[in-house]
């Protein structure tokens, strides 16, 4: 057995074999986030592959590369996209500099 | 045989060195797969076996010739297939059956049908028919060839309804498909098209595009891609266009054979088998459209004429023996290929089949 087999994505459904109730909610409103709204299916998808890229889940990323090319968006796009979610990772890393510094701040001379 | 333009062979890339399965070794492909059948799917959803209504569309296949040789073609179209092209005598037979049978719509399909000697002669006989709609399945590069600088006024001079390939609104996945350099050579024929009027309110020169997905998914919401492409075009390129239609890649020749060589075809046809959408079989194009192939053969559709499923009835299976009591109400032939035409939104000659995918 190993790590993220490239068959499990499609056993998900199976998270709610003890707890069914949960699970069950849990679909509904994943299929209702992803339905037409406010935002298209398309913008809705190259965010899930952004936000895929940044929690680092290789089913998520699987799943919403093909679900971005389904919804019309391009590997310019998607890359775009994801270079969004790095720069907001990086940006975090190092907004927490201003932390650092003013912790050094505090206590050096 | 006739080849008109043996310059085509200059602007397109080479054939690729793929394996070449013949139709008896593709639908054996299909056959072994573990995705439910065709009929199952049918069964299951409580709808009866597919059967051939009204004669509406009469879609000739005028050859196998193409100056292109796109990685999806379910035909194996290309430059070096200069043998199985239509003769005139097929012609005059096709022209005699849209005499008799008044089908409002008569589509011209290929390889590129105008690279057909007989293409232009063809046309103008059969819109001297009073035939409603002809349509040229245009793959936008062949306007630019040297033999075929009139071709644009000469379609609109017919009222030619242009029905032009255009995968998406960049060069990388157009070109990934469609060859290096068939975005920008694509982009100057829709100008040269825009400029006689097609795409255009007030013409009556309807331009249509047609998008296959540039790779093993399905292809996007045709509304919504529809305005996607009308933007962008427009703004990018400033290059307008009547409607988007969407087509499913189908699992036939040269995109089975894609999926074969990346191990893929299980996977391609179950997601197939999965986005199965009942809403979509009553729209399915086989219900009302005949196929010829070049040679004469008849087919439910353009699929199955590439897989050489001929009409079910044995009498009547060529267009010189065509007899529409016979035709009419067969059965339509069927197997695992056809889960692309009704998958997710379904898929046509004149793109989806229903109005959502369920």
């Amino acid at each position: 057995m190993t790590y993220y087999e490239h068959g499990d994505l499609a056993r998900f459904p199976e998270i709610g074999k003890d707890a069914p109730h949960l699970a069950e909610a849990f679909f509904a409103w994943y299929g209702k986030v992803f339905a037409e709204g406010a935002l298209t299916k398309r913008e809705k998808s190259l965010i899930a592959l952004a936000v895929a890229h940044a929690v680092q889940c290789p089913y998520c990323i699987d799943a919403y590369t093909t679900g971005c090319l389904e919804t019309g968006s391009n590997l310019e796009e998607m890359t775009e996209a994801l270079h969004v979610a790095a720069a907001i990772k990086g940006g975090s890393a190092l907004v927490h500099g201003v932390q650092m510094r003013k912790k050094a701040a505090q206590v050096s001379m | 045989m006739d080849v008109p333009f043996p310059s085509a062979a200059r602007v397109a890339p080479p054939a690729p060195r793929h394996r070449r399965l013949s139709p008896e070794a593709q639908l054996a492909e299909l056959a072994r797969l573990s995705a439910p059948t065709f009929q199952a799917h049918l069964a299951r959803a409580g709808l009866p076996a597919l059967t051939a209504g009204p004669l509406r569309v009469l879609q000739v296949n005028v050859g196998k010739l193409c100056n292109q040789t796109c990685r999806h073609c379910h035909v194996d179209a290309g430059p070096h297939q200069v043998e199985a092209n239509m003769a005139w005598p097929t012609f005059a037979a096709c022209l005699e059956v849209a005499r008799a049978a008044r089908p409002p719509v008569v589509d011209l399909t290929g390889g590129a049908p105008e690279l057909n000697a007989h293409f232009r002669r063809f046309v103008h006989e059969v819109k001297a028919l009073g035939v409603r709609e002809v349509i040229d399945r245009c793959n936008l590069t062949v306007l630019l060839l040297p033999g075929q600088r009139d071709l644009v006024s000469f379609l609109a001079e017919h009222g030619v309804h242009v029905v032009a390939s255009l995968p998406a609104v960049n060069a990388a996945q157009t070109d990934a498909q469609r060859g290096d350099g068939v975005f920008e050579r694509s982009l100057e024929g829709l100008r040269r098209l825009n400029a006689a009027g097609y795409g255009q309110p007030g013409t009556g020169l309807e331009l249509t595009l047609m998008s296959n997905p540039s790779g093993a998914f399905l292809p996007p919401p045709q509304a919504a891609q529809e305005a996607r492409f009308k933007a962008l075009l427009r703004e990018r390129h400033g290059i307008v266009f009547t409607r988007l239609v969407e087509l499913t890649n189908m699992p036939i020749h040269r995109f089975l054979e894609f999926l074969l060589e990346r191990d893929d075809l299980e996977r391609y046809v179950g997601a197939l088998s999965q986005a199965f959408n009942p809403a979509a079989v009553g729209g399915l194009m086989c219900r009302d459209t005949l196929s010829v192939g070049w040679d004469g053969r008849l087919y439910d559709c353009d699929f199955n004429q590439m897989l050489e499923l001929e009409v079910a009835p044995a009498e009547a299976r060529t267009i010189f023996t065509w007899r529409d009591e016979l035709l009419a109400e067969r059965p339509i032939r069927v197997a695992r290929h056809c889960l692309g035409c009704t998958a997710g939104q379904g898929s046509s000659c004149a793109g989806a089949t229903s109005a959502s995918s369920v």
